[in-house]
């Protein structure tokens, strides 16, 4: 364990160190991107997307705290969210063949039925 | 050995004889139901016959002779045991209630023949008689309790037996009713013996109560209030003033009914609770007064009453308060020997005067007037015999029953206190009048209905033998005492010394004075003088000169009208504490407390919620974005919220 942490360690010689703040501020612009995606975009594809981005950019941030503090849990937090984010995926885009089949439209203003 | 290892056998056939006729009944035809009916009566008078004869053999230090079965309440200290037991109070109170039981529903498989009603009647009757027993063989005040309202309950149902006459139901709420009140303080009572002893059965109560000391007129303490309270149950169930006024109502309820609960047994449990706890009265001589003078009082009170009644039923509902009015007298003066003698001997005239009163009412059709009966001797003799045994028993004749019962109470009670005895020796007059008035009006003189109307028949065998059973009790049941005019021993008082071991002087002086007046003296003795004039009276009045009651009730008009309308204790009831019931009942409690306060909270409540869910479910579009929007703006603020708090 020791020695992969040594082999990914931020003092690597010879090299210039990119700083973990860089990373998380990545993250949070995309974060942001998939918030505001979600939020205003009406096709159900488009928001689907946006999941995958805030998703992604939480991997990132991850990783990066991972590195940062030189514990490799946040890793393998990753492998887990990459794995319910794929049987997401799955799950996701077969309910929306199902709608898009049923109601002709991905239009999400139209998909509110749960309402009534 | 076998009723005395198992004695919940007694209660438990007629309870099985109840629960079978109570649940099949409806498909039975009559025949089968006063089997199963009689068959449990008649099984618990054998069972009691065979308890009285497994009793005498046991030996003295065996006495009182307690069984508890299975410890029935457990919580914290407090523990009462489903437990009976049996002494020589018991074992009379058995008697009577299973004997005069039996006979009586002997008599109602004739009497409820014609009645649609007739395996709900013997149901009801066979639950009261489960009760009775219970109350009778209980060993601590809790078992008492539960055999004390389980009659009430029962004189309730048969109170109220013809639900369709208005004026039955009303009768059984108001018997209901009266004795909640009564039940009340005897509830307090049992909890305030609870607290002070630590326990509710007799078999500690009683020896810690005698324990303590004597408290004096005037500095009552904890034994007075718990012989008041208890007073205030026995007053309610045996129908002492003020709380007399469901007894006369409930003789809606059919006739062996009345002479079988409100009579013979259920009204004299009051009688046997203040006998039961005489140790807590003998310490509070205060409560000792005020037994006495409530009992005479009753009874002179009740006894005017009975004088101008015209209902044959409500001149012998009368009758008995003023009889169970001599009963606490007794327990009042410390005669309590004395009180549960003239219970059984009671029950025995009593019951006996109701039935033959029933014997006529079916005589004459349903009719219950005595003035729309008269000059039906002939045509009713067996009645009329037993009725005129009975009425001489009442009347306190010599050699009669209720004479020995009665003198032995006033003797007690010229001893205690001379003004009490003057009323005593008054209601005997009254009670001597009141009765043959009864028997003059009802069966002598000329007729005073359409015989072509009225099919006068004598009743059937069914009812004619308990009434000539019942007969020979009321003439034979009260020699147990006679030995006292010859200055021996009472064998009656004897038999209970035991149980009334604190007051043992009291009989025995008893058949001193009585020994040293001689025979004579008590043959003509003031009560039996009032008896006699009061016969005297009561024949002059309806069979020499039967215009005479008409010229007083004319000439008196006043104190007439007044008894008449039995000094109008009801209106007051009403007046005083009904109607301003009911007017804060409808009023206030109703529409104020009722619809305002609690309507208005539970509505309330209601219309907030429907409201407000109103106006916040146009929140709720169904649009997912919209939601993601509010999850949004909810990070936001907490986010900035938790922000701001740390810095």
């Amino acid at each position: 364990m020791q020695g992969v942490l040594d082999a990914v360690g931020p003092e690597s010689p010879g090299g210039v160190v990119v700083p973990t703040s860089y990373y998380l501020v990545l993250s949070a612009v995309l974060f942001g991107l998939g918030v505001v995606a979600f939020v205003f975009k009406r096709n159900i594809i488009t928001i689907f997307m946006s999941i995958e981005l805030m998703l992604n950019a939480v991997n990132l941030a991850f990783v990066a705290f991972s590195r940062a503090l030189g514990q490799l849990q946040g890793q393998v937090f990753v492998f887990f969210v990459i794995v319910v984010a794929a049987a997401e995926a799955a799950v996701g885009l077969a309910i929306i063949i199902v709608i898009a089949r049923n109601r002709g439209t991905l239009d999400v203003e139209r998909v509110d039925s749960l309402k009534h | 050995m076998l009723v005395l290892t198992y004695l919940w056998i007694i209660p438990l056939l007629p309870l099985l004889g109840a629960a079978a006729n109570g649940i099949f009944g409806r498909g039975w035809n009559k025949g089968i139901v006063s089997a199963v009916a009689l068959s449990s009566t008649t099984l618990a008078f054998i069972a009691t016959v065979e308890l009285v004869r497994e009793f005498m053999a046991l030996p003295a230090d065996q006495i009182p002779w307690t069984r508890a079965y299975f410890p029935w309440i457990s919580a914290g200290g407090f523990r009462a045991d489903f437990a009976l037991r049996v002494d020589q109070l018991t074992v009379i109170m058995l008697l009577v209630v299973t004997g005069v039981g039996w006979l009586i529903h002997i008599y109602s498989t004739g009497y409820m023949h014609d009645d649609p009603g007739y395996y709900r009647f013997f149901a009801y009757l066979n639950l009261f008689m489960f009760f009775m027993l219970l109350l009778v063989l209980a060993a601590n005040y809790l078992v008492m309790f539960v055999g004390w309202e389980g009659v009430g309950l029962c004189s309730y149902l048969l109170i109220g037996f013809f639900f369709l006459k208005q004026s039955a139901t009303n009768a059984g709420n108001k018997a209901f009713w009266v004795n909640r009140i009564g039940d009340f303080g005897f509830i307090l009572g049992v909890l305030l013996i609870f607290r002070t002893f630590g326990t509710l059965d007799f078999a500690t109560v009683l020896p810690k109560a005698a324990a303590m000391p004597v408290e004096p007129v005037g500095q009552s303490g904890v034994l007075t209030t718990i012989a008041l309270l208890l007073f205030v149950g026995a007053a309610g169930k045996s129908a002492q003033l003020p709380l007399y006024v469901w007894l006369p109502d409930a003789m809606e309820g059919p006739t062996p009914v009345s002479a079988l609960i409100h009579a013979a047994t259920m009204v004299t449990a009051g009688v046997y609770m203040v006998a039961r706890s005489h140790v807590i009265f003998l310490n509070a001589p205060f409560a000792m007064q005020v037994v006495a003078f409530v009992g005479c009082v009753t009874a002179l009170f009740a006894a005017t009453i009975g004088l101008v009644q015209t209902d044959i039923k409500k001149v012998l509902a009368y009758s008995t308060v003023s009889q169970l009015g001599y009963m606490f007298l007794a327990c009042g003066v410390g005669a309590f020997g004395a009180g549960v003698f003239h219970l059984m001997t009671h029950a025995f005239f009593k019951g006996l005067l109701f039935l033959a009163a029933g014997s006529v009412i079916h005589a004459m059709g349903g009719e219950q007037d005595m003035r729309k009966m008269g000059g039906l001797r002939k045509k009713i003799p067996w009645t009329f015999w037993t009725m005129f045994m009975g009425t001489l028993a009442i009347a306190g004749i010599p050699g009669f029953s209720g004479f020995f019962s009665k003198d032995e109470i006033l003797l007690a009670t010229q001893r205690a206190n001379t003004p009490l005895w003057i009323l005593g020796v008054l209601t005997a007059g009254l009670t001597s009048f009141y009765m043959f008035r009864l028997l003059f009006l009802t069966f002598f003189g000329e007729q005073r209905f359409d015989e072509h109307h009225v099919h006068v028949h004598e009743s059937p065998r069914s009812m004619v033998i308990p009434l000539v059973v019942l007969a020979i009790l009321a003439v034979g049941g009260g020699w147990m005492a006679a030995p006292l005019l010859w200055g021996k021993a009472n064998y009656f008082a004897e038999y209970l010394s035991p149980v009334f071991v604190a007051n043992q002087e009291a009989p025995a002086a008893a058949a001193e004075s009585a020994g040293g007046a001689g025979l004579l003296q008590a043959l003509l003795g003031a009560p039996v003088i009032a008896g006699l004039v009061g016969l005297f009276l009561a024949w002059w009045f309806y069979i020499r000169s039967p215009e005479t009651p008409k010229k007083l009730a004319v000439s008196l008009a006043a104190l007439y009208k007044l008894l008449s309308g039995k000094y109008f204790i009801d209106e007051l009831y009403a007046a005083v504490i009904v109607r301003p019931l009911v007017w804060i009942s409808d009023r206030i409690l109703w529409h104020v407390v009722d619809e305002g306060v609690i309507d208005g909270t539970v509505n309330g409540v209601a219309r907030v919620s429907r409201e407000s869910g109103d106006r916040l479910r146009h929140a709720s579009t169904g649009n997912i974005r919209t939601y993601a929007a509010w999850i949004l703006i909810g990070v936001v603020v907490f986010t900035s919220l938790l922000l701001w708090m740390v810095s």
